[in-house]
């Protein structure tokens, strides 16, 4: 598995064994869906939120393992309660942070008691912190599939009121929305794209794909649904980056070359992008002129 | 039809607060068809629970109020509410158009391709005169600016009442007297009601049909010369209170101590 300057031969060498399938499979339905959902975690100012949830995931996770089931089903019943716990318990985001971190860190130790009374090997642990996208089986693709189009079918329904109650709390209470229920919503979206990102990412990386790609776009785009494309190509670009990078180049962990890829992108934008904008948007108004 | 009838707000000993924290009691006032109403008091007062209670968002304590000849509720269509916001700030990087459509089609689910939001909101900001904002981001508009786009996004869906929430607060005088007059002619060229709450009455003298004035747990309503009177405020306040008014008509309200004699 060399590198060649014939990219159709690099793009089939990339899917010739079926562990890089999966990984890409799985890697792209995840970067899709943490793009579309973190644009909605970004405008609700909910990241410490969905950084939570994964913590909370990390628990489930370490549960699901001890008693010897897949480590996604444990994340999906403590991230689906846990956050509908956090929709009910404080349904307006202020002051939020102190009972999230309160419940985050008792999860995180119950994570730690799991793993100590399950005495089998350890890498199951790391691969839940860190995310293992190398190892997901054809069973977690169709797995990861299904939670993604079921995602996908959410978000186009809900899309415009989700949006407006996440812009405009107030006016969208006053005229009837029914917010509440779109605030459970909201953190059952995250929930469930949190447990299949863990796969790729792992819980502790989770930022760098539910969070960072759509901040980014959101400092490029004004219109929700460019921010949200574009979210989602950051968080696609910097998926099958990494994993190419992993197969072709050193073999270190596809989650270690993904956070550095979106940080990367951070970097650029944050303090070459922005500097450049200036002067295009003078054009561009000299033009209208 | 219920929109024919003048009252468009009748409260009959209103009693407001959050349940066993009384805020004002015994508020007794109509609002008519086309007027432009300012909702005074001092911080804490109770001015945005009266609002509150008009969007059906909390119940009266005691008496009662209609909105259109009927109880208030959540999401009456005739309302257009402008709220104090905390959440739309430099960091909100959305097209002002975005929010405007949003206001218009915002409760529709479902993806749509029609383009009607779209027109509503473009006709919305013209006639608040935003429309070279349509394509700014709500990032980087001025304190008066955003209550421009604010009011568009109120007036989209062809509302007869409005509400706004300190609409004037953090504005410099010169844009809180340009808000003032597009309030004004918004109430009068489409024969709207309008109730502003603000912190200074000044600027809106001017243009005023009524005062709800909510101070100490009372309130006082009526015309702005019947409210902002010495001896209507200090009835109010229940502590001798002194209206000054300067040569151009401004009032400026004034606690007077109490005397004790000479030492």
């Amino acid at each position: 598995m060399t590198f060649s300057v014939n990219f159709v031969t690099d793009i089939q060498e990339l899917f010739r064994y079926p562990f890089m399938q999966h990984a890409i499979e799985a890697g792209t339905i995840v970067a899709v869906i943490a793009g579309i959902v973190g644009y909605f975690v970004v405008l609700r100012r909910s990241s410490f939120a969905a950084h939570a949830l994964s913590h909370i995931g990390f628990a489930g996770a370490a549960g699901a393992v001890l008693f010897a089931v897949s480590p996604v089903y444990g994340l999906l019943l403590f991230t689906g309660v846990g956050g509908s716990a956090m929709a009910v318990l404080s349904p307006r985001a202020a002051h939020r942070d102190v009972h999230i971190g309160t419940v985050l860190a008792f999860m995180l130790g119950l994570g730690v008691l799991f793993i100590s009374l399950y005495a089998g090997n350890s890498s199951q642990t790391y691969s839940i912190l860190f995310g293992q996208i190398l190892g997901i089986s054809s069973g977690d693709v169709l797995l990861t599939l299904a939670a993604g189009v079921t995602i996908l079918a959410v978000v186009a329904v809900v899309y415009r009121p989700l949006l407006f109650s996440s812009l405009d709390e107030d006016v969208a209470e006053a005229k009837g929305m029914p917010t509440f229920l779109l605030g459970v919503i909201f953190m059952l979206l995250v929930a469930v794209a949190t447990s299949i990102a863990v796969q790729v990412v792992g819980v502790l990386l989770i930022f760098s794909l539910m969070v960072t790609p759509a901040a980014i776009s959101q400092q490029l785009a004004k219109r929700p649904r460019t921010a949200i494309m574009i979210s989602v190509t950051i968080a696609l670009l910097a998926t099958w980056l990494g994993l190419s990078i992993a197969y072709y180049g050193p073999p270190y962990p596809v989650s270690f070359y993904i956070t550095t890829l979106v940080f990367s992108f951070y970097l650029f934008v944050r303090f070459v992008y922005r500097r450049v904008r200036p002067l295009t948007a003078y054009r561009a108004a000299s033009q209208a002129t | 039809m219920n929109t024919i009838a003048p009252e468009i707000i009748s409260a009959r000993n209103l009693t407001a607060g959050y349940s066993n924290n009384t805020v004002w009691r015994e508020g007794s006032f109509t609002v008519n068809r086309g007027e432009f109403v300012a909702i005074i008091g001092p911080n804490g007062a109770g001015k945005t629970t009266l609002f509150r209670l008009i969007l059906g968002l909390q119940q009266p304590l005691g008496g009662n109020i209609e909105i259109f000849n009927a109880e208030p509720r959540r999401g009456n269509p005739l309302i257009g509410y402008v709220p104090q916001r905390h959440g739309i700030d430099s960091e909100t990087n959305i097209e002002s158009l975005e929010l405007v459509r949003l206001a218009f089609s915002g409760r529709n689910w479902g993806v749509s391709l029609s383009g009607r939001d779209r027109q509503a909101a473009l006709g919305a900001m013209k006639d608040v005169g935003a429309q070279e904002l349509a394509h700014r981001s709500l990032s980087v508009l001025s304190g008066g600016e955003l209550q421009r786009i604010f009011l568009a996004e109120a007036l989209v869906s062809g509302p007869e009442l409005l509400l706004l929430d300190e609409p004037l607060s953090n504005l410099d005088l010169r844009h809180e007297k340009d808000l003032v007059q597009l309030v004004n002619k918004v109430v009068r060229s489409r024969n709207v009601t309008a109730l502003l709450i603000a912190h200074n009455i000044n600027p809106l003298l001017p243009f005023l049909d009524k005062v709800i004035f909510i101070a100490n747990g009372k309130v006082a309503t009526g015309k702005p010369e019947e409210v902002l009177t010495s001896e209507s405020l200090t009835a109010l306040y229940g502590v001798p209170v002194e209206v000054l008014r300067d040569s151009r008509g401004n009032v400026a309200i004034v606690g007077i101590e109490q005397h004790h004699g000479d030492e």
